[in-house]
């Protein structure tokens, strides 16, 4: 059966898409910020997930203001970076898992998410920026993806709740299908952020390392904060961070973090990143010693 | 819905009504979606070169050609981004305008705040906006009368 090995977060910032293409990341600025991301691009060397679940949202690239789905899950063949004003990123195609993502729309229907299903678009910082921060500058990217694109600009978004929820929901539909697949599920945006008004620039490092600790371990307390707290405490952008949690709600009960990485300032952004693992005792982790994993790379 | 307690389904109407509490910000409500339609989509329909050029030779004529309202159009001609976001437009949305310009996002960011660019990227590099005196309008008038 396939199962979910790990969950990762990260920012999504675009800025850091334009460092890493036109190799500005090791200079003062970005340096701090990628060098966060060099254990995990060792380590995801070392797991090779054969898919990942990739929760992230669109910033009026694939969809304008006609269509504002919720949920919405990439089952297609393929997806273009999309031309955000300034030409698309030169980076790979991304390649999906239709049987994959097919059989997880299906499953998550069935179990009462009312999904809305992409056959065609083209995906965006928010989905690109992530794979570059992970995988680095690779010909082709390493594994296939399923887009998973949420909400948060049209106000309501999605609660943290149920969000939480739909990763439980993402769990139980990966476990049923058949194949042998090693799949991970990332969760992107955030952290604290506000792009707009005379606001604009907050960021709150205490709230933000708080909810990465809340990722840590048993709690489930996350998923019941207001989305005026994260527009309060966090900025108006800040609410992408209820993406993190779809990430966090599929790893089942317990979770132990691997790596973690904090780092201010992005542009007007906060970076935050993680790397969590299953810790429920069902043996999920399909790649045995990831320590030993490591130094053999 | 999630209510502020954490557990009970909220009300919708206080729901939308503490996102008028928070200082110097505009959440992009249904309400304001409603209202910045043709605004945004405006803004979308610069993803495309040549609507980028027909914009840039005369801006007022490729305004014109959508359902604005006169105000929603002297907003976008002067780049007044506040008053832009008060007509309902979205920063995701208003960005296909920054890029058309040139700015990059933290720069156009930038002109919504009291600051110049040169002191808002110093802000965020000693690390950003406190949220402190930024969190509610109604706290931040309850401490102003408690304090005198």
């Amino acid at each position: 059966m396939a199962r979910i090995t790990a969950g990762v977060a990260s920012s999504h910032v675009p800025l850091l898409g334009v460092a890493s293409d036109f190799g500005k990341d090791s200079d003062d600025y970005f340096a701090p910020i990628f060098a966060g991301y060099d254990w995990t691009r060792a380590w995801e060397k070392a797991e090779r997930p054969d898919v990942v679940i990739l929760v992230y949202n669109d910033h009026a690239s694939a969809f304008d203001m006609k269509i504002i789905p919720t949920f919405a899950i990439g089952c297609g063949e393929r997806y273009k970076p999309a031309d955000e004003g300034w030409g698309p990123r030169q980076v790979p195609e991304v390649e999906g898992h239709p049987d994959l993502a097919w059989h997880i729309a299906q499953s998550l229907i069935l179990d009462e998410f009312d999904m809305t299903i992409i056959n065609e678009m083209d995906v965006d910082h928010g989905l690109t920026v992530p794979l570059s921060m992970m995988f680095g500058k690779p010909e082709a990217w390493p594994c296939k993806v399923v887009p998973l694109a949420v909400n948060v600009v049209t106000y309501p978004p999605p609660s943290g709740n149920r969000c939480w929820a739909l990763g439980e929901a993402i769990r139980r539909a990966v476990e049923s299908f058949d194949e042998d697949l090693n799949v991970q599920i990332w969760g992107t945006g955030g952290m604290s952020h506000q792009l707009q008004g005379p606001r604009a620039g907050l960021i709150n490092p205490e709230w933000d390392n708080r909810f990465l600790d809340g990722l840590i371990g048993e709690s489930d307390h996350l998923r019941r904060i207001p989305h005026i707290e994260y527009l309060r405490e966090t900025g108006s952008e800040g609410i992408e961070m209820v993406m993190w949690l779809i990430m966090r709600g599929a790893l089942g009960k317990r979770t132990r973090a691997l790596h973690r990485h904090y780092h201010v300032p992005c542009s007007n952004t906060a970076i935050g990143h993680i790397v969590l693992r299953p810790d429920n005792g069902e043996g999920l982790d399909m790649t045995g010693d990831y320590d030993a994993a490591l130094a053999a790379e | 819905m999630t209510g502020p307690d954490g557990q009970s389904v909220g009300d919708i109407h206080e729901y939308l009504a503490a996102f008028d509490d928070i200082p110097g910000t505009r959440v992009f409500t249904a309400k304001r979606a409603r209202q910045g339609y043709h605004m945004n989509q405006f803004a979308m329909s610069l993803m495309k070169a040549e609507n980028r050029e027909r914009f840039k030779q005369d801006e007022r004529a490729y305004l014109d050609e959508w359902p604005l309202s006169d105000e929603q159009k002297d907003a976008l001609l002067r780049r007044d981004y506040n008053r832009c976001l008060d007509l309902g437009g979205n920063v995701y949305f208003l960005a296909k305008l920054f890029s058309t310009d040139g700015f990059s996002f933290a720069q156009a960011v930038s002109t919504m705040t009291d600051m110049n660019f040169e002191d808002y990227t110093k802000m965020m590099i000693a690390g950003g906006r406190s949220p402190e005196g930024q969190r509610s309008i109604k706290a931040n008038q309850q401490d102003k009368e408690g304090s005198r």
